[in-house]
């Protein structure tokens, strides 16, 4: 088999990788027994977003959905590649605004329902694909 | 093999949709820098007869009675949705050339495209950005381009056209000028050789077409008959130089605010060059004048070659204000400054210079990176030279500009948690 050379690259040293190396110094004596078990640290942004390009931030303002844990002035992250199933907290455009609520369907019908007994649900008409904006996966609230 | 051009619909206009759901299906332009002119229209705003590039103060009024939303440019927005748009693409194939903030060509198998996987990326796009697409698929970029341009004009194509070489009743209705890579000039060369379409100028002969049009020009018709000329170009090509220019808010004949202007750009710049480990061996200062004063006109620029390659902002500051002091001539009025960083070079390969005292790199460097994530973690502005200025009275306007929804904690779409009670 010959193996043909297509294109060569110069090498890129302008741009850094940083890669864990858990002090890997050199030595005459006995190796740390922690050496193999180096991991990377831990990233929330792994943790939380699995589709970047999909994912946004937004803002909570009001108390309609408090019963689960999301409060006035808590941030959303929004994955708009997820498709929405019945029970996923959603964000619909109702009435030109934006609103979190939780999705749920009944015999076809899609209603917004909100986790606050003080507010009523709302039903869904037309096109749902073009009025839900995204699942929210996490909510992030300070204390 | 096929290619694919993905083009995003009136891009700028469809991003400042993206988080106002109020704005489906109403007019919306954006301004360019200064909110000089119209730079993006959506189609609504196309319809009105409102052009492309037309002063904002000449359209205002008509704009105003349509209820048009206008926007300010809001590069920041568009650069992350773009990033956005783009990496959704290429989720398909790796095979994929960025070619401008808004367009991409992707490389496909026929089975690909046979399989509908231009109709999925214009979905995907859609679901997972929110911005509308337009794709063009055909043998050539030359061709996928075009069948992007008809599926755009073309509603019923449902955003998604193939083209093949043998579509000549399409040809037919499309004109050389709206061909990529034929400019204006050449359309109009071509009409005086009664070559009004491009079924015309595919039949066209060879020979005369390489006399007229050079061989660029030929390798254009070769693609428009189904033949790839120009492959897809995945590496990016190392970045020559870093550019950081504006326009004024007003028209400034003061040096004092020139020499800011010229300062700000210069630690732009130099932000610029130390995110991509980069230094620069040269620096050029350009100026334009006002067009008012006949014979007076035009651009001035000067250049300064630096002892050693430097990405050190107190180096660049200096040099920038000194190019500009020998720019400036009193009694004239400038309507831009701008700052060139050349001969880039990554920071690990600099040239010692044997006559030059060595600076202290270390220092330099510590000071640097200090400075960076104070300023990326506080704000731009957080600790800036004072030779940029604080009040900045020359800066451009923006009145009209929506929120960094994307890239700002503080400035996060809002959504409501309320409803009937």
């Amino acid at each position: 088999m010959t193996v043909r050379v297509k294109q060569v690259w110069k090498v890129d040293a302008s741009k850094r990788l940083e890669l864990p190396l858990a002090n890997a110094t050199v030595q005459a004596g006995f190796p740390s027994p922690a050496h193999d078990f180096s991991e990377t640290s831990l990233d929330l942004n792994n943790y939380l977003i699995r589709h970047p390009a999909a994912t946004f931030f937004v803002r909570v303002q009001g108390e309609s959905m408090k019963n689960v844990g999301i409060f006035d002035g808590d941030i959303l992250i929004v994955d708009k590649a997820l498709e929405p199933y019945d029970g996923s907290i959603v964000i619909a455009c109702v009435d030109d605004e934006f609103t979190v609520k939780r999705l749920q369907i009944r015999s076809g019908r899609h209603y917004l329902v909100p986790e606050n007994p003080d507010f009523s649900p709302i039903l869904l008409e037309g096109d749902m694909t073009l009025q839900i904006f995204g699942v929210v996966t996490h909510c992030i609230h300070s204390f | 093999m096929k290619f694919a051009l993905v083009d995003c619909n009136n891009f700028f206009c469809s991003c400042e949709r993206v988080f106002r759901p109020d704005l489906t299906n109403r007019p919306v332009v954006v301004l360019s820098n200064n909110d000089g002119c119209v730079v993006a229209r959506s189609n609504e705003v196309k319809a009105m007869g409102i052009q492309m590039g037309e002063p904002y103060f000449r359209v205002r009024s008509t704009m105003n009675i349509n209820k048009v939303e206008v926007f300010s440019s809001n590069y920041t927005l568009y650069a992350d949705m773009s990033q956005r748009v783009m990496s959704t693409l290429s989720t398909f194939t790796p095979e994929m050339e960025i070619y401008s903030i808004d367009e991409a060509f992707l490389q496909l198998s026929d089975l690909d495209v046979e399989s509908g996987i231009g109709a999925e990326m214009r979905k995907r796009v859609w679901q997972w950005c929110r911005i509308p697409v337009s794709v063009g698929i055909g043998p050539s970029k030359t061709l996928a381009k075009l069948a992007a341009h008809w599926a755009k004009k073309h509603p019923e194509t449902g955003g998604v056209f193939e083209i093949s070489p043998d579509d000549r009743h399409i040809f037919k209705e499309i004109e050389p000028v709206d061909v990529w890579g034929f400019g204006r000039s050449n359309a109009s060369k071509l009409r005086a050789h009664r070559i009004y379409t491009v079924d015309d100028l595919i039949r066209a002969d060879e020979e005369w077409l390489r006399k007229r049009f050079s061989v660029m020009g030929l390798r254009t018709v070769s693609e428009l008959k189904g033949y790839c000329c120009y492959p897809l170009q995945q590496v990016q090509q190392p970045r020559k130089s870093v550019i950081c220019s504006r326009s004024f808010g007003h028209r400034v004949t003061d040096l004092w605010e020139l020499r800011e202007a010229a300062a700000t750009h210069a630690a732009t710049a130099g932000v610029k060059l130390r995110s991509e480990h980069l230094v620069a061996g040269s620096m050029t200062v350009f100026i334009q004048l006002l067009p008012f004063l006949p014979g007076k006109e035009g651009f001035r620029s000067l250049t300064v070659s630096f002892p050693e390659a430097t990405s050190y902002t107190p180096n660049l500051i200096v040099a920038a204000t000194q190019l500009i002091e020998q720019l400036y001539q009193y009694g004239s009025a400038y309507k831009k400054v701008g700052v060139y960083l050349n001969d880039l070079a990554p920071e690990t390969e600099v040239q010692m210079n044997l006559f030059h005292r060595p600076a202290n790199r270390d220092h330099q460097r510590t000071l640097m990176s200090a400075l960076d994530r104070v300023n990326l973690k506080h704000g731009r502005d957080a600790l800036i030279y004072a030779a940029c200025g604080v009040n900045r009275g020359w800066e451009m306007r923006r009145e009209l500009k929506s929120p960094h929804y994307t890239t700002a904690w503080t400035e996060l779409p809002v959504v409501k948690a309320g409803g009937q009670a």
